[in-house]
Order: C-alpha cells, then sequence, then structure tokens
C-alpha cells in the first residue's frame, strides 16, 4: 500500500481553496440519510459534532466522562493563535505557516500547516459569535499578547483558561444541536473496537461505563477525536482518562500510526513529590517572562536554602547557554538544558528533579503588586500544591509529557489509511511536526472540526458512495465478542498487581529511556523489557469486580493493556530515526555544542507504521515531505 | 500521618447505601486528597476488595468531575478549591474524615461517591448557547465589547459545572450553575438577541429536572471552587422577571 497524502497541487495558497471547488458536494436534502459517529467531544470532536449536524447529517458522539464539557481540551490555559494581525505587528496567515513550519522542525506537511494558518482567521470569528469571553483591550476590541517565543502577538486568550472557554463554546454548538434532536450524546461510554467492512470503517463496539453493557453502532463513517497518548509515560499533563485505546485499536484494524516518537515535554510543571503521583501540573510558561531558571553551581550546594547560595554560585544556565533567548528559549531546548543539570547532580529538591524558577528580581524591578497582577492564579496554584510561598523563595520546576505530536496518519482530508474513518485533533499526526508551538493545539483542533472535516467528509460521502450497514452483519457481532473476551480475560488473571503498579513501571522505563533524551542502547534495552512487562502484566493482573457493573478498575485495567502495546511502537519509531528533530531528541545525533542535529537527507519523511499482527513487527511506510515554500534551515536560538 | 476515613458506598443507583470504615495510613502532607484516595484504593486491590468509585480526570481544578462531600461540606470548604486541588497538608494525625457523594434528587448515587450530572447538561441544551452555525460569522472585532463587561461575563463563565452549589444547598438549588451560564452569554451583545428566551427555557428544565428554590442563604458562593459570585443570581433573577413580563416567546 502506497501513501497517498491527497495534497491539491498548485501554490500553497491556493491549495485549500482550490481544493474546497473541487470536492464533491451533498445535497442538502440528502445529508439526513448519512450517520456519523464521533468519538470524543474536545475541541476537535465537540465542534465536528456541532458543525456535521448543523449541516444535517446524523451525528452520535461518544465520550467517557461524564460530560461532553469535560475532555481534557479544557486545561488549555495559554491561548489560541490566529493571523489576524490585529496588533499591526507584521502577522500573516503566511508567517503563522512559516512560525508552525521552522517550529516543528521541517517534519510537517507545508500544505496543511498552511490551510491551519488561513483557516485560523475564521476560528477567532466563530468563537467570539458563540460567546467566548476573549479578552479585550478598554476600547472593547480583543487583546493579543506574544506567547512561546513567537515575534508577533498574535494569541487570543480568556484569562488563563483559554481552553476551558474554547470548548465550552464548542459544548453550546453541541448542546443546541443535542437539544434540536440532531445529535445523540452517549456519556460515560468508551469505544473499545473499531469495525471493519470491506475495507472500510463502519462502526464502532462501545462499552456503556455505568452498566459495562457491550454494544455496536453502525455508521457511513467514524471520527475519531481521543485525544493524544502522552499517559503512556504514567506521569503527565494529562488527565487522569486521557488514553490511546481508540487509535490503538483503529491502528490493529488498519489505520496506520504516524511519528509516535513526536512527544512534547514542557519545561515549567511542578516536580514529583513522591511514589504517590498521580499525574503532573503544568504551570503556564509565560512565568518564564519574568522569572530566572538557575540551579547552584556546586552539587554540594543543592540542599541549602535557595537565598542562602549566594549570586556568584548560582548557574542561571539558559541565560548563560542561549543569551539571545535566555530564559525564553523553546519548549524542548529548555526542557533538555534542565535534565542536563539534574543529570549533573546539581538538581534541587526531592530526588534531585528540579530547578529554581526565580522571580526575586523581577520583584524587586517591578514589586510585589505587579507580580501578583500577572501571576498570581499561578502562584497560589504552586502555594496550594507544594504548600510553598514563590513570592518568597523561588518555584521548583521540572518538565513534564504534555502532548504528543504522532498520531493516526491522516491525508490532506484528514482520512486515515482505512477509508470511512478519520481522525481530528491531537489525535492525528498531522500539523505540528516534530515540535508542536505553544498556542497552537487548539487551533488545530477547532480548525479540523469547525472548518476542516465538514468539507472533507461529504467528498468521502459523494464519491466513494459507501454502502450502509446496519449492525446486524456478522462483523459487528465478532467484534462485540472480541471485547467481552478481552474485558474476561482482564478479570480472570487474578494475579497480584494493580494496573497502577504496571503502568508506573512502564511509565518509568519510558520516561527514562524514552524521554526527553534517547539513545540506541537505551531504546534497544527498553524494547526489550516492554514485551518482559507485557507478559508481566497478562499474568500478573489483578482486576476485582466484574465487567456488568461500573468498574473502575477495569476501565482502566484496558487502557494500561493498550499502552503496553503502543509503548513498543513509540520505542521502534525512536529508534528508527537516527536524527534528533524537536521533541525527538536522539543523544548519538547533536552539534558539538548539544544541539539537535537533522538529517535531512534520509529522514526528511513521515514515518508511518502498519500494524501486521500481534507479536509482528510493525512495517514502515514513508511519506516523503517535499518542501515547495520554505527552504529547510537549523533552527537556531542562541 | 494516620487517619480514619469514614466512607459512603453504595452499589448501584437502588440499592440501599452505608458508611464504610478505612484506615488511611502513611499519608503524606504533599499527596491530593484524590491522591491519599488513589493510595487507599492500591490497598483495597491488593486485598481483593473492590475499591472506591469516584470521578476525577483533569486533577487541576478545571474539569469539574471530581466532587465529594468532605466532612459534610462539597470540595473540603477551602476557599476556591476543588477536591482534587486539596492537599493533605491540610489535615492532621489522628483525623477522621467523613467521605459523601453530592446528596441531590437531581443528582441521583451512580456508584459509591459517583453521582449523575447529566441533569446540568440538558439545562444547557434547553437554551446555554448562542444559536449560531459554524461559518459566516462577522469579523471578531465588528461587534466591540466593553472590557468590563468581558471581564464580567467571565467572571460568570468560569463556572467549571461540578455541582458543588447544589449539594451545599438545603434546597438543592442549581441557581448559581443557572445563574452563571445566562449571565455569561447575556451579557454579552453576542447573546442579547436570545436573552429572554434563554433565561426562560434554562429555568423551566432546572425546574423540570428537580433541583429545589433559591432561597439566596449564599452557601453556594461559599463552596464554589471558582468563586462565582451570588450577584449573577440577582441577574437572572432580572432577566428572568424581564422575560416573563414581556411575554412568553413562541
Amino acid at each position: 500500500m502506497t501513501l497517498e497524502s491527497k495534497i491539491p497541487s498548485g501554490p500553497v495558497a491556493q491549495k485549500w481553496d482550490k481544493h474546497r471547488f473541487e470536492i464533491k458536494l451533498i445535497n442538502p436534502a440528502n445529508k439526513r440519510k448519512y450517520d456519523i459517529l464521533v468519538v470524543g467531544s474536545g475541541l476537535a470532536g465537540a465542534s465536528a459534532a456541532a458543525s456535521l449536524a448543523e449541516l444535517g447529517y446524523k451525528v452520535k458522539c461518544f465520550c467517557f466522562q461524564d460530560s461532553p464539557r469535560r475532555a481534557h481540551s479544557i486545561a488549555a490555559q495559554g491561548g489560541i493563535n490566529a493571523a489576524k494581525n490585529y496588533a499591526n505587528d507584521g502577522d500573516s496567515v503566511y508567517r503563522l505557516f512559516y512560525d508552525t513550519i521552522k517550529g516543528g522542525d521541517f517534519r510537517a506537511r507545508e500544505a496543511n500547516v498552511y490551510r491551519l494558518a488561513q483557516v485560523s482567521i475564521n476560528i477567532i470569528d466563530q468563537c467570539v459569535a458563540q460567546g467566548v469571553p476573549f479578552a479585550r483591550e478598554y476600547g472593547g476590541l480583543l487583546a493579543n499578547r506574544s506567547f512561546g517565543g513567537a515575534q508577533v502577538s498574535r494569541t487570543f486568550y480568556a484569562r488563563g483558561q483559554t481552553g476551558q472557554q474554547l470548548l465550552l463554546g464548542a459544548y453550546q454548538a453541541l448542546s443546541r444541536q443535542i437539544g434540536l434532536g440532531t445529535v445523540k450524546m452517549y456519556p460515560r461510554t468508551e469505544m473499545l473496537e473499531l469495525v471493519v467492512i470491506d475495507g472500510a470503517a463502519k462502526g464502532i463496539v462501545v462499552r456503556d461505563l455505568i452498566t459495562g453493557a457491550i454494544s455496536s453502532h453502525a455508521g457511513d463513517a467514524v471520527v475519531l477525536a481521543t485525544g493524544g497518548y502522552g499517559n503512556v509515560f504514567f506521569l503527565s499533563t494529562n488527565a487522569k482518562g486521557c488514553n490511546v485505546t481508540a487509535t490503538w485499536r483503529a491502528y490493529k484494524k488498519g489505520a496506520f500510526f504516524a511519528n509516535p516518537c513526536y512527544t512534547q515535554i514542557h519545561p515549567t510543571c511542578i516536580p514529583v513529590s513522591g511514589e504517590h503521583q498521580s499525574k503532573l501540573t503544568l504551570m503556564s510558561e509565560s512565568l518564564r517572562n519574568d522569572g530566572r531558571v538557575w540551579v547552584p553551581k556546586r552539587k554540594e550546594d543543592c540542599a541549602k536554602a535557595p537565598a542562602s547560595i549566594s549570586e556568584q554560585d548560582r548557574d542561571y544556565y539558559l541565560e548563560r547557554k542561549y543569551p539571545s533567548f535566555g530564559n525564553l528559549a523553546p519548549r524542548d531546548i529548555s526542557s533538555r538544558a534542565a535534565k542536563e543539570v539534574c543529570d549533573a547532580g546539581r538538581g534541587v529538591g526531592p530526588g534531585g528533579l528540579g530547578v529554581y524558577l526565580d522571580f526575586s528580581d523581577s520583584i524587586k524591578r517591578l514589586g510585589e503588586p505587579v507580580i501578583r497582577e500577572r501571576y498570581g492564579n499561578l502562584f497560589d496554584m504552586y502555594e496550594r500544591i507544594t504548600g510553598e510561598n514563590a513570592y518568597e523563595a523561588p518555584m521548583r520546576i521540572f518538565p513534564a509529557v504534555h502532548y504528543t505530536m504522532g498520531g493516526t496518519w491522516v491525508d490532506y482530508n484528514l482520512m486515515s489509511t482505512l477509508p470511512g474513518l478519520f481522525v481530528l485533533g491531537e489525535a492525528n499526526f498531522s500539523d505540528h511536526g516534530a515540535n508542536r508551538l505553544g498556542a497552537s493545539a487548539l487551533m488545530q483542533g477547532l480548525a479540523d472540526g469547525y472548518f476542516i472535516l465538514p468539507y472533507t467528509i461529504g467528498d468521502y460521502f459523494a464519491s466513494a458512495k459507501p454502502t450502509k450497514v446496519t449492525t446486524d452483519r456478522p462483523e459487528f457481532k465478532q467484534a462485540e465478542d472480541g471485547v467481552r473476551a478481552f474485558m474476561n480475560r482482564l478479570l480472570s488473571i487474578k494475579g497480584k498487581r494493580t494496573a497502577t503498579s504496571l503502568h508506573r513501571e512502564l511509565g518509568k522505563l519510558l520516561w527514562e529511556k524514552c524521554g526527553m533524551a534517547r539513545d540506541e542502547a537505551g531504546l534497544k534495552e527498553a524494547l526489550r523489557r516492554i514485551p518482559e512487562l507485557r507478559e508481566e502484566f497478562w499474568k500478573t493482573l489483578n482486576v476485582t469486580g466484574e465487567n456488568g457493573e461500573l468498574n473502575q478498575a477495569l476501565e482502566y485495567a484496558g487502557r494500561v493493556a493498550d499502552f503496553m502495546e503502543f509503548a513498543e511502537l513509540l520505542c521502534q519509531d525512536a529508534l528508527h530515526r537516527r536524527e534528533s528533530c524537536g521533541g525527538h531528541f536522539r543523544s548519538e545525533f547533536q552539534t558539538p555544542d548539544g544541539e539537535a542535529l537533522r538529517n535531512d537527507e534520509q529522514f526528511s519523511y513521515v514515518a508511518a507504521w502498519e500494524y501486521k499482527g500481534p507479536n509482528q513487527p510493525a512495517v514502515l511506510h514513508k511519506e516523503l515531505l517535499a518542501y515547495e515554500e520554505v527552504h529547510m534551515s537549523t533552527r537556531s536560538y542562541k | 500521618m494516620n487517619l480514619t476515613l469514614k466512607i459512603w458506598r453504595q452499589k448501584n443507583r437502588e440499592a440501599i447505601g452505608r458508611f464504610e470504615t478505612y484506615e488511611a495510613n502513611s499519608v503524606l502532607e504533599d499527596m491530593s486528597f484524590l491522591e491519599m484516595l488513589d493510595v487507599v484504593n492500591e490497598g483495597l486491590l491488593e486485598r481483593g476488595a473492590e475499591p472506591i468509585a469516584f470521578d476525577s480526570d483533569c486533577r487541576e481544578g478545571i474539569c469539574g468531575m471530581c466532587s465529594l462531600v468532605i466532612n459534610g461540606v462539597p470540595h473540603g470548604g477551602h476557599r476556591g478549591t476543588a477536591t482534587c486541588q486539596l492537599h493533605m497538608r491540610h489535615f492532621k494525625d489522628g483525623d477522621t474524615i467523613t467521605i459523601e457523594p453530592w446528596r441531590a434528587k437531581a443528582f441521583p448515587v451512580i456508584r459509591d461517591l459517583i453521582t449523575n450530572r447529566t441533569a446540568f447538561d440538558r439545562i444547557i441544551q434547553a437554551g446555554g448557547f448562542v444559536s449560531v452555525n459554524t461559518g459566516g460569522t462577522p469579523d471578531g472585532n465588528a461587534i466591540p465589547v466593553p472590557k468590563t463587561i468581558a471581564d464580567r461575563s467571565m467572571d460568570a463563565a468560569a463556572c467549571i459545572s461540578c455541582g458543588a452549589c447544589v449539594a451545599v444547598c438545603k434546597n438543592a438549588s442549581a441557581m448559581l450553575f443557572v445563574a452563571a451560564k445566562v449571565s455569561h452569554l447575556n451579557l454579552l451583545p453576542q447573546g442579547k438577541a436570545e436573552k429572554d428566551r434563554r433565561a426562560l427555557n434554562m429555568v423551566r428544565q432546572m425546574d423540570a429536572e428537580g433541583f429545589g428554590n433559591c432561597t439566596v442563604t449564599g452557601s453556594c458562593e461559599a463552596v464554589c471552587p471558582k468563586e462565582i459570585s451570588l450577584s449573577f443570581i440577582a441577574k437572572l433573577n432580572r432577566d428572568y422577571g424581564v422575560a416573563l413580563l414581556k411575554g412568553a416567546p413562541d
């Protein structure tokens, strides 16, 4: 099978317009004949479900939370980018496109990224019309700020809760359609299998998380908007429920998985406090505008109170290594620098896994009230979690897994290698290349759901003319039986170990061998250990209760079982990519001064992996990336 | 520290519930309240006992999935703090902690500490939106919104729909939740077109769901993890009254 990206011909600026004209339409009266199953209700899923229903399609939407409004998009703090150029500071669609391609370390598709920058403008208009209370200037116009090291102010925000407000906009649009009867919503319902009939996605098997009932839903297309796989590391800033199950089950049914090794580690999170840690909390990157990052120069000083360490004994390592960007160096670079100093034994706090983020100079310069006004809510959050007052002593921060750029491979129409299976938002691989810029995740989720899928899905219906199926087909029965057998298998082991302890062990292994820096020996070690751990999982797992009831231990064990398989693909992809780019840093491939060394000659491609069966190695397919518009350069933040 | 926990256990909606006592030993002050429960659950699982079911997801105070009445107070009674952000340093060795689910007719218990809050979703479906379809919207800056109005709207929009306001209210009233959504949208020019029908339809749905009446005791504001102001209830009453006087929309 060859990968067809279906990128339209012509100049990059005209591709999307041309494509929208060329794709086929569905007559408004015929749209109600098509059933669409949307899995996930975050920014991408909720916006897609609402927009498709508005067009006249019959939509069912599924989420595992108790309400579609709780999807993890809600936790995004910083903002959403759009090429509005309201700030009159030289921004444009082309500049947002260029920044995103460069930020992604030249590993994203030009055509997709350009389209993303184009529709970013519509997203803001849409959200404002829905009543999203964006920050405003006194004149009543929308406020913008610069974010994540961008040189223009193109980020729109709603206090530190931009994700929440955008999600509520999409949730409310979805709720309106539910009220109108055009969307049927299934909360507390988890997708556990994709049903493929005659080579096309035709339905899903789900488990009702309250009753345990397993049932089938048939549709003319299936849309997965199920988020990223950051929780494979056990500890991440993701919500506890985030998982890889939907995209992983789709992978095992034939949807290729692309670039799993591109994982983003965010530099400013609150450090781990002990073995009991269940998740990590992100502190907005904006803190780095006024905080200075440092560690003691000498190991022996690490246990001392920070105030007692004199200025000449402190190493402001970001300012030292990156004089022009200093504390604002991009996420991957700042994270790796923190790891380096901690590896050298100069980390602070429990286990030596932390660095200081110090506001004392800013407080001296601007006064405490100014700092309180800018970051008060973040300082409060820090105090709530750590019990420490960051106005008096420096914060301790450490990097944590935050976002995953890899995901299900999709073409320009957001369709996977399985006809009829569309994948949106963080769940797909499409727009961020090897590294995502700040305030771009919200933009992509909403672009996919509001403005891309509603066009491209119609083209699939009109040109592929998918045949109607019902859940009476034997494939559904077979899939349901498979899910029941899987659940029973988890319940029947009756071993000694909990899913949490096994998941934590897997996460630790991945964090050490496939985290901020990777090397061949470590990855090979991980690839040897993961199958052993998987075997341990299936031999020693202990799940109490039964399937026919609300059983959180069972739900979770199923998700961990998929992480146990997925982890191997993640490491395999990391091992094969013998270069460093964006979120993927291979220690063997770095410049003499320790920067990522790309290998464009050999690795300028998307790695899409095909499932070949249990205990069979996945097969690599390459989608070569052609750069027609921009010149590939080396990122430098010195 | 070592703690004694009295936790509500209930197999399902129909079953009779009861308090069970558990010991939580070697609890660290850096643990969050939910991490403390995680550790208790790990111990139960290891002994082959069924873990305590409770809701949580983001664990950073924004998704609204967590709940729990802790020692009689929803979310434990620390200003602006949801249960998932509550840390064990607020407790001391030897404490006995009582943990219950939200208790309200409109939020039936599903299991143990988990309740069904879909009534809130149905209230939003009745009018908590602006009726615009995707596409064809005017430029984001076409309609200026005074900063003070946008800020006030945002104050209301910060609601996370956790239901603590209902759980604490002696009448199990959902007025603070409804008021927050009505105010968020009715304050903005984009929400004005449906201002009246929104207030009427959402209040009607709130009543239909079996939430009680509001007597403005203010307990809802006191426990709200997002500190949503009681003054929004005054605004809802005004908007509702005006809409009633204008007569029911079609």
